[in-house]
């Protein structure tokens, strides 16, 4: 009976630290599309909100902080509670890092408003609306347990990747073509290396979730190289040539 | 708005005939007036929560207010109560910001096992939090606008509306979110396809142009060049209404893209259909295209047109980029879940043996007028929207679309589209 009731408790508290991650991740998202928003509308006001609007996160990573440790002091959590108290420390701080991150891009937005328009905004943008799932659905698979969604958020990356090799020729074709647009350019280069920043922390994310749900690291080799589809691919093309 | 008239609906006592009338003619004002001005809105909903708290007070059973029975209803598309008929979704929330109860478009759109936890688990904008917890903390009512990007981007109108008088347990903050993504967003889809139109039709005029005054001018009485540049001028015209039409197709989906269209299509007559409507193409290639579709194939949940144009775009690219005298292949299988959405679904792969598609070009084809070779496309007279509109297409239908390429080798396009859901059963 003493045993249930601890073990319950203890349930609480872990779902009270769940939530506050849940409200971290809906402020990241809604700072990342928000300084996208104004980095596509040339908005320079709502840029300076979005960096204002960092210290929100922060104060909750706090709180996180203080729960967690305060689970981990009182309780002694061991195994997969140990596991979700570890988890949710390592995901608030990484949210924390996708928030500055947001904070930056809403920074060279300010800047890049002052600026004529560029035509490879919307390649960023896209490359955002990328990382927006990205981040979404790693939010979901955690607060869901569910380590197949986490993977998914993990084969992502690549696409963030390519996105970015583009993205980048795209602006130095820019770059060469008018000396002028230089310096926009190079805002935009940082903008799309915070994107891609931000990628790469949903994507160590997910691999916290992995670990969180199954118990051990995700197996890398597998991931990296899905072409599942193109093996197929492959078996027919004796056949043909 | 900030304070809501009138909150006599609370103490639940309004009979369910009202509620079910309500109803009735929230649904007749959605339709007739496509918006409804929020303050008749809110009076309906008024009526609607009242019978909905006539309900839930009498099965009070802890976890049953669409609880327990929301994670097996969810997946039928018949509304089961008449809170369930609303179109927008509605919250219920109690004092320590848990849901209590939540309507089938609300579970549809956030979360189907919502109920029972922190509002946040499902809906953690903090617009809407902020919201929730000023109600909470005495507001009678607060109004806000939010906009959730992904996966389609869709504006609400956020209603978080307080409930005084209400027993201990019973709700505190009645949550709606009006959609206002089609008010919103129209205006910026017109002004994108006028943009869009207005600078993809500047080059083929100016060319047409130049014949023109090519042909009154030194050309005049040069027969063979009169029949050149006519022909010329023939095929520009035709490209400009082709991308007049594409732009057109690509608008009405974009419209509606929010709107996930639920028809049961069988893929197996779809697949073929499109392979035959291809295959005169595709002889003219010395290219054959191959369909295998498994008979017990089920069925998915989509709109037939829509559908059909996502595979001939997909296979007329196949046709068009693959090698001479090389075959299509067109692949369905039924698949146990889809990528990130989880649910069951069907696969269809479109494989073309061609050059393939460098991985830095592959993320960027689904953007419109995107073309790796300007010149090639153009000369097979592609206008560079047929992978934009399968894109959207496919978010239309909250299914994905995956692209594998190997240089040299060819590329697979993937499809993945939900399984359709029987109703009557499960
Ligand atoms: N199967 C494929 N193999 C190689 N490249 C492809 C393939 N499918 C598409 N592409 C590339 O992607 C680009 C965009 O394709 P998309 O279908 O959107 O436009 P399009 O074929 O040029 O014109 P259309 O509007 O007539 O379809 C193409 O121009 C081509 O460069
Ligand atoms: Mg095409």
């Amino acid at each position: 009976m003493a045993q249930d009731h601890i073990v319950k408790s203890f349930d609480e508290e872990l779902e009270k630290l769940n939530n506050v991650i849940a409200q971290m991740g809906g402020l990241a998202e809604a700072q990342l599309a928000e300084s996208i928003e104004a980095l596509v509308r040339r908005d320079g006001d709502m840029a300076a909100l979005v960096a204002a609007g960092d210290k929100q996160i922060d104060a909750l990573e706090r709180k996180v902080e203080s729960l967690a440790v305060r689970l981990l002091v009182l309780r002694q959590p061991v195994a997969a509670d140990l596991r979700s108290v570890l988890a949710a420390l390592k995901i608030s701080g990484l949210l924390e890092r996708i928030g500055d991150y947001a904070k930056n891009v809403a920074k060279r937005t300010i800047a890049l408003s002052q600026m004529p328009p560029m035509e490879p905004t919307h390649t960023v943008a896209r490359m955002a609306g990328v990382v927006q799932e990205m981040i979404k659905n790693v939010l979901d698979a955690y607060i869901a347990r569910d380590a197949e969604k986490a993977d998914d958020v993990r084969r992502r990356d690549v696409e963030v990747d390519a996105l970015n090799t583009s993205l980048f020729r795209e602006l130095l074709t820019y770059m060469m073509e008018d000396s002028k647009k230089i310096t926009a350019c190079t805002h935009l280069l940082f903008v799309a290396k915070n994107i891609e920043r931000m990628g790469d922390h949903a994507t160590n994310i997910a691999e916290s979730v992995h670990y969180l749900v199954r118990g051990e690291n995700p197996e890398d080799e597998r991931l990296k190289n899905d072409t599942s589809s193109l093996t197929v691919m492959d078996d027919n093309i004796p056949e043909q040539e | 708005m900030e304070t809501v008239p009138g909150r006599t609906w609370a103490a639940g006592t309004v009979p369910h005939a009202v509620a079910t009338a309500g109803a009735a003619v929230a649904m007749a004002g959605l339709v007739s007036g496509g918006l409804m001005d929020p303050l008749a809105s809110l009076a309906l909903l008024a009526l609607l929560v009242a019978g909905y708290l006539w309900d839930w007070s009498a099965r009070r059973v802890a976890g049953t207010a669409g609880g327990a029975r929301s994670a097996e209803e969810s997946s039928a598309s018949v509304p089961l109560t008449v809170f369930d008929a609303l179109p927008d979704p509605v919250i219920l929330i109690g004092k320590g910001r848990e849901v209590q109860a939540a309507n089938l478009s609300a579970r549809e759109l956030f979360d189907p096992k919502m109920v029972g936890a922190d509002l946040a688990m499902s809906l953690r904008h903090p617009e809407v939090l902020s919201c929730v917890d000023a109600v909470l903390n005495g507001q009678p009512a607060k109004r806000s606008q939010i906009a959730l990007p992904v996966p389609v981007r869709r504006s609400f109108e956020v209603h978080a509306v307080g409930l005084a008088d209400a027993k201990t347990a019973a709700p505190r903050v009645v949550l709606v979110l009006h959609d206002m993504t089609l008010a919103t967003h129209a205006q910026q889809m017109r002004a994108d396809f006028i943009a869009n139109a207005s600078h993809e039709l500047r080059s083929p005029l100016a060319a047409l142009v130049g014949f023109i005054e090519t042909l009154k001018g030194p050309a005049r009485d040069d027969a063979a060049a009169r029949d050149h540049f006519l022909d010329i001028m023939q095929s520009e015209a035709e490209r400009m209404s082709r991308l007049i039409g594409d732009l057109l197709s690509l608008t009405r989906v974009e419209v509606n893209e929010h709107v996930q269209p639920r028809e049961p299509v069988d893929l197996g007559t779809l697949l073929c259909t499109v392979a035959e409507v291809l295959s005169g193409q595709a002889r003219a290639r010395n290219m054959e295209i191959r369909v295998s579709v498994p008979e017990t194939l089920p069925a998915v949940a989509g709109d037939a047109d829509q559908l059909s144009q996502v595979f001939q775009n997909l296979v007329d690219n196949a046709v068009k980029y693959g090698r001479e005298g090389s075959a299509v292949e067109i692949e369905a299988i039924e698949i146990e879940r889809i990528p990130e959405s989880g649910v069951r679904g069907v696969a269809v792969a479109v494989r073309d043996r061609g050059e393939g598609i460098p991985a830095e070009h592959i993320p960027r084809l689904t953007e419109r007028f995107y073309r790796i070779d300007k010149a090639r496309s153009r000369s097979v007279g592609g206008t560079g929207l047929g992978l934009a509109i399968v894109k959207h297409i496919v978010n239309r239908h909250r299914g994905r679309l995956k692209v594998d390429s190997v240089v040299g080798r060819g590329s697979v396009f993937t499809v993945y589209l939900r399984t359709a859901q029987r109703s009557g059963s499960k």
